[in-house]
């Protein structure tokens, strides 16, 4: 387990007057400080992990928000940002002595301009919720991480959201114009805005997946793109992961760019389509979703263009979607995935690294070998165009000694990430889960640096603290 | 000048600098010196002798070069396997006057993007690592060379576009993509920038893919008028499809003509490299970043203040303004770019010492920017004055 820092005991000895002061700060119903309105604050998407807060606050404005971190910042007191609590890093779990900031009143759309292709949303509005709004216009919002049914603006902002179309569309930060920035002083400061680049130091970019160490962001200016004019998938089966991997490189090779290029091994395989009956075929090694964008003349050329490379490498068998429900059923098994690995096993970590994509066989022979060293099963899903890696290790959370093991094969699966040139994480965030491996990928003097820069925003590191770096070595976390 | 063979013999120069707190004016091949501030600085360290592609991987769609590198030989490597720079920056060797081509490490430096950026993204989009050397002469590492990374704070976005004053790139690793198999484009006939403007809006608004969207408002060769320009980019089936879409979409907006593949190429580095503009030596140039809707008025306010001759890319988001290089005409700019962005992007020493270059931040922004600064660079030794006074 990681640890989190001691709790400053001044901290807690002033709950009550702390409550008190908040209650004063905002109106009545934002405060939470009962034990039993607490709890579903204590954990977030990585729920092995929970932890009490002292505090919840569910501000509805930018003005509340400033007035919190005003507050917190005078006393100094810890501060623990909160979009919908599905951050699969720990990225929102609680300290013991911070308050929780949770954003997920501020869910009002208060702009959408078509002329100008953009959306000011407040950070609780969910990311589904920006396509929705703006889907009758044929637009949407591109970037789609797997929750996005839930999650929101605000936290895809801090942790960078990918998604499975970000191969063509980009992550969250390519697909973003503004945001509203609220200090640890509690300072509001407008960044960026409705055009597309600033002159000037990118403040945007550093805080787009800077994981709540810099600052809250309450208020979101989104790129809106005008959707395709349809799409459809594909599904080709190979009998060995090499072949897969080749026939993506061929792909890629060819100027193809797909707007989606899933890759799934044999574990994955059966785990959905026991789930969903998506008729994938159970004799594969690997199998690959491909999905092309246009007009149904354009799809029918991209496919087939697809399908002639892929015919080259000798798949087992291939399924080209003839409609927008053949589409669909193909995706069904890949977008149910993790519920799929959750019906096989009691509990799963998702792993979440990025890798060289030609490095894909290698890395999954090595996790093959360690499934079996640790004897735990790991079924592999793979945004295979971009390299982005989740490992999905079936564990049973009530045996301390198998969540012991499932991490100890989770830390190694992204050792190797690194090893052969990738990195930890390519869209969860690190979080708590990741926050001690990091020196696996920086050197001290590395992360020394990102320290001092979170120190430039947030001098007495009260901003999710115990995220991202890790503990060992840093002096400016001070219990 | 100071230009070292490697990484080492810049770290060696930077902290020997940093010893005798003597500034450096940090640069490429100094293709740019006539862009923002001038730097006040009696030594200039160049990355010139920093040259090479060290990691091409075309089916990772991936390119790591030394940051001298000239970005005509990294062109040149990725049309070999089909590819291209994805943010298609501008040459700008014609509007500064220059025989040298900028190098890798002054074009992330500068964050210059060309025409595609309005579709495919910034040249900051595409920074997927960096090697560099802070103002203390030690050399670090952010992001690394795969698509998809958001392990730590994104150092890349910082000193991308921050101009050397946080840092000496070093090394730089970009996400490629492949050429587009044919392209054209549609060229509209509009009344004025304002119905160009609406008339790229509704292009950008159909589901064509459109990856160019330029305004010229005093034509271009033998196309006389208001011109209003949308490129596709694609597989020559769609290409000829969605231009024909096109057409039929915005027949309204214009009298329509469509360009071949290599008409439509030609056009569009003239549009990449601002050659329209074509201003005299003595004459400023500026960027400013608008929404797109915002432009007409911008540009109407500019024509009354000064002689401006205009180019709108991006959908009209991004306008490029000639025009004299005077303190009054500067005033204007700045003006017309309240509630977006502006550089003065090239003139004359005495301008551009005079004038704020780039929009003042907002205080608390401002503060940190100094912390910051402080952290990569202490000394205030990089650049100095080259974003600001």
């Amino acid at each position: 387990m990681i640890s989190l820092p001691e709790p400053k005991p001044e901290i807690l000895a002033r709950r009550a007057s702390i409550l008190a002061d908040l209650a004063r700060l905002l109106p009545a119903d934002a405060v939470i400080g009962e034990e039993i309105r607490l709890r579903p604050y204590e954990t977030d998407g990585l729920s092995a992990y929970r932890q009490m807060p002292l505090a919840v606050v569910l501000p509805r404005t930018t003005q509340e928000v400033a007035e919190v971190l005003r507050y917190c910042h005078a006393n100094e007191i810890r501060v623990v940002p909160r979009g919908a609590g599905t951050s699969l890093s720990g990225g929102a779990l609680p300290l013991a002595d911070a308050v929780v900031i949770g954003l997920m009143r501020m869910n009002r759309i208060r702009e959408i301009n078509f002329e100008d292709r953009y959306a000011v949303v407040e950070a609780g509005v969910t990311n589904i919720g920006i396509t929705k709004a703006v889907e009758g216009e044929g637009f949407f919002y591109a970037p789609d991480p797997s929750s996005q049914l839930a999650c929101m603006i605000g936290g895809n902002v801090m942790m960078n959201s990918g998604g499975a179309h970000c191969l063509k569309y980009g992550v969250t930060a390519n697909n973003l114009l503004g945001v509203t920035f609220v200090t640890i002083e509690g300072e509001v400061v407008e960044i960026g805005g409705t055009h597309l680049d600033a002159a000037g130091y990118d403040w945007l970019g550093l805080i787009t997946g800077s994981e709540g160490q810099l600052g809250l962001v309450t208020e979101v200016t989104v790129r809106i793109l005008r959707g395709p004019e349809g799409a459809r998938a594909m599904l080709a089966a190979f009998d060995s992961v090499e072949v897969a991997g080749q026939a993506v490189d061929a792909i890629i090779g060819a100027g193809v760019i797909p707007v989606a290029l899933e890759f799934m091994d044999k574990p994955c395989i059966h785990a959905c389509e026991a789930f969903a009956h998506a008729g994938y075929p159970l004799d594969a090694e690997a199998m690959l979703i491909i999905e092309v964008e246009g007009s149904q003349a354009e799809q029918d050329m991209l496919l087939g263009r697809i399908r002639d490379i892929c015919a080259q490498f000798k798949p087992i068998s291939m399924k080209l979607a003839e409609s927008a429900e053949q589409s669909l059923a193909i995706w069904k098994g890949r977008k149910g995935a993790f519920g799929a690995v959750g019906r096989i096993s009691p509990d799963y970590l998702c792993m979440d690294g990025t890798i060289p994509t030609g490095e894909l066989p290698f890395v999954l022979k090595r996790i093959g070998e360690m499934s079996t060293q640790y004897g735990l099963g790991v079924a592999n899903v793979f945004h295979a165009g971009d390299g982005n890696l989740h490992p999905l290790i079936m564990f049973d959370a009530n045996d301390p000694e198998s969540f012991r093991k499932a991490e100890a094969f989770g830390a190694d699966i992204l050792k190797l990430c690194v090893e052969v040139g990738g990195c930890l994480t390519g869209e969860h965030g690190v979080g708590v889960e990741k926050r001690d491996l990091m020196t696996v990928q920086f050197t001290a003097r590395e992360l020394d640096l990102q320290r001092d820069i979170k120190s430039a925003f947030d001098p007495g590191w009260l901003l999710n603290t115990a995220k991202v770096f890790p503990l060992e070595g840093n002096a400016r976390i001070t219990a | 000048m100071i230009a070292p063979p490697d990484e080492a013999g810049v770290a060696e120069a930077v902290r020997a600098a940093h010893a005798a707190r003597e500034p450096l004016a940090i640069e490429g091949r100094g293709t740019k010196r006539a862009m923002l501030r001038p730097v006040q600085a009696a030594r200039t360290l160049s990355t010139r002798g920093l040259t090479g592609i060290t990691l091409y991987r075309p089916t990772e769609m991936v390119i790591s070069a030394r940051a001298g590198t000239p970005i005509p030989e990294i062109e040149a490597a990725l049309a070999e396997h089909n590819q291209q720079l994805i943010a298609e920056p501008p040459d700008t060797r014609a509007l500064f006057g220059t025989e040298e081509p900028a190098t890798l490490g002054g074009v992330v430096g500068a964050n210059l993007s060309g025409p595609r950026r309005i579709t495919w993204g910034a040249m900051r989009d595409h920074v997927l690592g960096i090697r560099a050397v802070n103002g203390t002469g030690e050399v670090f590492r952010s992001g690394g060379r795969v698509l998809k990374n958001v392990t730590g704070l994104d150092l890349c976005k910082l000193l991308t576009g921050a101009h050397g004053t946080l840092g000496v790139l070093t090394e730089i690793t970009l996400k490629v993509l492949p050429r587009a198999e044919s392209s054209g484009s549609l060229v509209l006939r509009v009344a004025d920038i304002a119905s160009g403007v609406r008339a790229l809006s509704a292009a950008l608004g159909t589901p064509y893919g459109v990856s160019g969207a330029a305004l010229l408002p005093d034509g271009h060769g033998a196309m006389q008028g208001c011109l209003a320009i949308a490129r596709i980019e694609d597989f020559a089936e769609s290409v000829t499809y969605r231009l024909d879409r096109l057409r039929a979409e915005l027949a309204a907006q214009g009298e329509a003509a469509l360009l071949g593949r290599e008409a439509s190429e030609a056009l569009w580095r003239d549009i990449r490299d601002a050659a329209p503009l074509n201003p005299a030596p003595e004459e400023a140039v500026w960027r400013l970043y608008l929404a797109p809707s915002r432009a007409p008025a911008a540009c109407a306010a500019l024509r009354q203040a000064f002689d401006a001759r205009l180019l709108l890319d991006w959908g009209g988001g991004l306008i490029w303004v000639a025009g004299p290089a005077t303190e009054a005409a500067h005033g204007a700019v700045m003006q017309a770019a309240a509630g977006g962005s502006f550089t003065l992007f090239r003139g004359p020493d005495a301008l551009r010492a005079a004038v704020p270059v780039l929009p003042a931040e907002p205080l608390p922004l401002a503060a940190i920017g100094a912390r910051v600064k402080s952290v990569l660079d202490p000394a205030g030794i990089l650049n100095p004055g080259r974003l600001r006074a």
